[in-house]
């Protein structure tokens, strides 16, 4: 089976191992480094297609408040400023939950998504599935609109059974908001005047 | 040995999850759904029969002493290869699996059989033996994850006959994941395991 052990065998295999397989996987690195880099612009362009209207160009860029960073993605149609879609990250129940959030100039959220959680399935998890939770965020106006769940007295209607996570993710959703706030500049976000915002079905 | 038994072997006598009891962490960990543990089995079934078959190969010149880092080694380098690969091309399922397909590098299915088979058997012989317990590891993780996803998400593959109501969530969960495979090891070993 093995051969006897020696100082220099034991180097010269060892080394020889490490030179080779460091060598394929540079290789294979090589090779993949495209297809994997595609894979991930076209999920990143997916997710804000799923948050925005149309749009033809987004720029990456990134914003402080309160001491936190949020990347988020501007999207632009030609010239006209389509809207932002914001990375949001908290913690949830059962560990970081990140969304991305898309809200227009105006300052109304247009959809939201998420990007990876680990809540509990069936419980937390529906987060990202039960179409009643997900929809009421669909054209949700923040000026109008308590962004805190029910049981706190706002205008959010929880999962049921999974009160923390709907509470992360509507913190998630008011941090962007807070954020697209703090780019600010050339938007009329939050005046809520000029908003006319979507008719959405009351759950009551 | 045919190999044809090498097969059959790693399918039920050498089982690795229901009879030698290796590998327990992706196996508990993965098999929320049947599609999660056929994807995980494969993805092993992968790394097992290339380590197999370079162990096999390189087992008569590495020095006992540096045998085992010689194989950490190669059999890193396999499941890194993995890594790209599923990055590139099923990104969907990388991502479910996710921190799992780096650990491969540390299952004891992989460097148990090469340990105890690859490095004393032809390179032949030890492709076989990594298909035989490969498939025997993916066959195991595929009926776990069925198993749970029916009683936990009503669904078989995906395909959901309960309409939108919730299954017996407890299943999706680790303490259903240790329930179904201890009845599913004594049916095995009952029905199929005849020593």
């Amino acid at each position: 089976m093995a051969a006897k052990s020696n100082l220099v065998n034991m180097v010269l295999v060892l080394g020889t191992t490490c030179l080779l397989c460091s060598g394929i996987l540079a290789g294979a690195y090589a090779l993949t480094k495209e297809p994997i880099d595609a894979a991930a612009a076209e999920k990143t362009a997916r997710s804000i297609g799923e948050v925005l209207p149309h749009f033809t160009e987004t720029s990456y860029e990134s914003v402080e408040v309160d001491g936190k960073t949020y990347n988020y993605y501007k999207a632009v149609d030609g010239d006209r400023l389509v809207g932002y879609a914001v990375e949001s990250t908290v913690v949830g129940f059962g560990g970081p939950l990140s969304l991305i959030v898309g809200i227009t100039p105006d300052g109304v959220v247009y959809n939201t998504s998420v990007l990876s959680h680990s809540e509990t399935p069936g419980l937390g998890a529906k987060c990202s599935t039960d179409e009643k939770f997900i929809g009421q965020w669909k054209g949700f106006n923040p000026a109008e609109k308590k962004l805190s769940v029910r049981k706190d007295g706002g205008d959010v209607d929880a999962i049921t059974a999974s009160t923390i996570t709907s509470r992360a993710y509507t913190l998630a959703v008011e941090n962007a908001v807070a954020a697209v706030k703090a780019i600010g500049g050339d938007v009329n976000a939050h005046t809520g005047a000029s908003v006319k915002p979507m008719e959405e079905a009351s759950n009551e | 040995m045919s190999k044809f038994k090498l097969i059959t072997d790693g399918l039920v006598k050498n089982n690795p999850t229901f009879v030698l009891l290796l590998g327990m962490c992706p196996t508990l960990a993965t098999t929320t759904s049947a599609i999660n543990g056929l994807s995980m089995g494969l993805a092993t079934l992968f790394v097992l029969v290339l380590s197999n078959m370079a162990i096999s190969l390189i087992a008569p010149v590495v020095p006992d002493k540096v045998h085992i880092p010689v194989y950490i080694v190669v059999i890193a380098t396999f499941v890194t290869l993995l890594q790209f690969l599923m990055q590139a091309y099923t990104p969907s399922m990388y991502e479910t699996l996710g921190l799992f397909i780096p650990l491969i590098v540390v299952n004891c299915i992989v460097l148990g059989r090469a340990e105890a088979f690859a490095n004393k058997h032809g390179v032949l012989e030890s492709a076989f033996d990594g298909i035989g317990v490969g498939l025997g590891f993916t066959l195991a993780l595929t009926v776990l994850g069925l198993v749970r996803e029916i009683l936990g998400s009503g669904s078989v593959f995906g395909w959901s006959f309960i309409g939108g109501r919730d299954g017996m969530l407890a299943f999706v969960m680790a303490p259903g994941a240790f329930l179904c495979l201890g009845y599913l090891m004594v049916l095995f070993n009952k029905f199929l395991k005849k020593d």
